[in-house]
């Protein structure tokens, strides 16, 4: 599905990423997991295309898309939900969604959305910013949803969460895997939440991949140890 | 005695308030096609005016046209339809050419777009000369109703009102109904966001600098029913719509609506009791005045960020 391959990015003059090479299979979910500042969030931006790829490849079905700007990112099929949700605060609800939709849906939010997120339903008509954390989280994942993505990028998605939503969070994310058919790759702190949705695992210490382990073969203790400082 | 000049003084302020209703209108379709730049792309379009004067020469081409076939009568409102069209192309070449390579620059910009101002004069004047012009406008334009004793209304200025307010529904329907709407609405909150979530933000760059180019074509057109065009008509009108833009709150349609309808006013109502000069003095100083009470201008969002 995603292949990337040596790939290198940053910011300016220092470099963040140091040649990452990872796949991420049909209906797979791949965990990133890594401290504060060890590039999970640089690495998910140059995915999208916010920050340039300095070298390597991001091939999606076979399409090179590291030259390519965010929006035919977005056109062949990856969809993006930032860290800190970052929805559009003045923009309601249903607008926040219609941004993800491409022309030819006629701006009309398809109804899974909403059976997804029946909350999203009946705070259609609020603005954005007004919703709680959770909400918000909830509206990211369905702006980026409704682009049809053959792959999900979702970065840090527990970040600020309470612990029972974070399960609630998890079992909304294989729901949509397994009803959208799609992959979703996950940067993430929180082990057991990880232990909960990932069917691999990575993890990333200054720019480069240290471990990788199969959800049934992880070993939480030395995964501990890695995120602990 | 005193009661009669009472009553003719209050007429003519009438007549003073319902000219002043005629620059409210010009200088609210200039706003508004600053303001959506502005607001789309953080462009201050210092050639905003000579876009204004390229609908007016449009209108004064067509009424030439109109007059050797005979169809003055008719020939006005298409010339408010190729006003906006002949704009907005111009537009949309200009932010191919020139602006989207200055994105970021505010300052570049704002410098060569001014620069583009003076070009754009220089062949106002080579082509149609230093001297101003006024396109033949048909009859039905220019007579006047009388609503009561000693007050005459011109048909010009009903007709120009009823325009802007056409056009400003429109631009807001377009901005809170299209697509187009939604997707400036998100550019304009968060650029790289949007992007990340699949908009063509250049796309919609280039859509909106031809609109507001588009819109002072329109403005530009109605002008002409209240004045006459020379190469540097544009300009004169260029500081009273950043007025309205700054004071209303680039942010809001309300705000650019209620602030171009002061401003208009103002300047015309004391132009009446003052010297012309005095009076946009005086409008200046209270616009400041207000801006360091309220900085954000008029009107603004009211939303956690
Ligand atoms: N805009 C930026 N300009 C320069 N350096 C940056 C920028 N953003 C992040 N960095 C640096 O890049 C490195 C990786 O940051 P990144 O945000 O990718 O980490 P992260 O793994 O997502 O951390 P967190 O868990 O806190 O979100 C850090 O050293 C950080 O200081
Ligand atoms: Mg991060």
């Amino acid at each position: 599905m995603l292949e990337v391959r040596n790939l290198h990015a940053g910011y300016g003059q220092s470099e963040v990423i140091h040649g990452l090479d990872f796949t991420v299979g049909d209906s797979e979910i791949l965990a990133v997991m890594g401290r504060n500042g060890m590039g999970k969030t640089t690495l998910f931006k140059s995915l999208i295309g916010i920050v340039p790829v300095r070298s390597g490849s991001i091939q999606l079905k076979g399409q090179e898309l590291s030259g390519e700007e965010s929006f035919r990112r977005v056109r062949h099929g990856l969809a993006y939900v930032p860290q800190g949700r970052l929805i559009f605060p003045t923009l309601t609800v249903e607008e926040n969604i219609r941004t993800g939709l491409d022309a030819a849906s006629g701006g009309t939010v398809p109804d899974y959305v909403y059976g997804i997120f029946p909350v999203l339903h009946d705070m259609r008509k609020r603005r954005g910013g007004n919703l709680s954390g959770g909400q918000q989280q909830q509206l990211a994942i369905a702006r980026a949803l409704v682009s049809n993505p053959s792959v999900l990028l979702l970065d840090e998605p527990t970040e600020g969460i309470q612990p029972s939503i974070i399960k609630e969070l998890a079992r909304t994310l294989k729901r949509i895997r397994d009803l959208r058919q799609l992959s979703i790759l996950v940067s993430e702190q929180v082990l057991s939440f990880t232990l909960e949705i990932a069917d691999r695992l990575l993890v990333i210490e200054k720019g480069h991949f240290v471990h990788e382990s199969r959800r049934e073969d992880v070993d939480a203790d030395s995964i501990a140890r890695y995120l602990s400082v | 005695m005193s009661e009669t000049t009472s009553a003719e003084f209050f007429a003519t302020l009438l007549m003073q308030g319902f000219a002043g209703i005629s620059l409210f209108s010009v200088l609210l379709l200039m706003a508004l096609g600053l303001a959506i730049i502005f607001g789309q792309m953080g462009v201050i379009n210092m050639a905003h005016g000579e876009f204004m004067a390229i609908g007016s020469y449009t209108t004064y081409i067509l009424s030439v046209l109109a007059s050797e076939q005979g169809w003055l009568d008719i020939y006005f409102p298409f010339s408010l339809i190729a006003a906006f069209i002949v704009a907005g192309v111009a537009g949309y070449l200009l932010e191919i050419v020139l602006i989207r390579h200055l994105y970021q620059r505010p300052l570049d910009t704002l410098l060569a777009t001014w620069g583009v101002s003076l070009i754009l004069q220089q062949i106002f004047r080579s082509v149609f000369g230093a001297r101003e012009v006024s396109p033949e406008l048909p009859e039905w334009i220019m007579g006047s109703v009388q609503p009561g004793e000693g007050i005459d209304i011109p048909v010009n200025g009903l007709f120009v009102l009823g325009l802007a307010g056409l056009v400003t529904a429109g631009v807001a329907l377009m901005m809170f109904r299209s697509r187009w709407g939604l997707q400036v609405r998100a550019t304009s909150q968060n650029r790289l966001i949007a992007g990340a979530v699949g908009i063509d933000t250049q796309q919609v760059d280039r859509i909106t600098f031809a609109l507001g180019c588009g819109l002072a074509g329109v403005a530009g057109a109605a002008f002409t029913t209240i004045a006459s065009t020379g190469p540097t008509s544009g300009s004169l009108y260029i500081v009273d719509t950043f007025l309205v833009v700054v004071f209303g709150g680039a942010a809001s349609m309300v705000g650019t609506l209620a602030s171009a309808f002061t401003i208009g006013q103002a300047q015309s109502i004391l132009e009446f009791l003052m010297t012309g000069s005095m009076a946009k003095v005086l409008t200046l100083v209270t616009v400041v005045g207000l801006l360091m009470m309220r900085p954000e201008g008029l009107f603004t969002a009211k939303v956690r960020r």
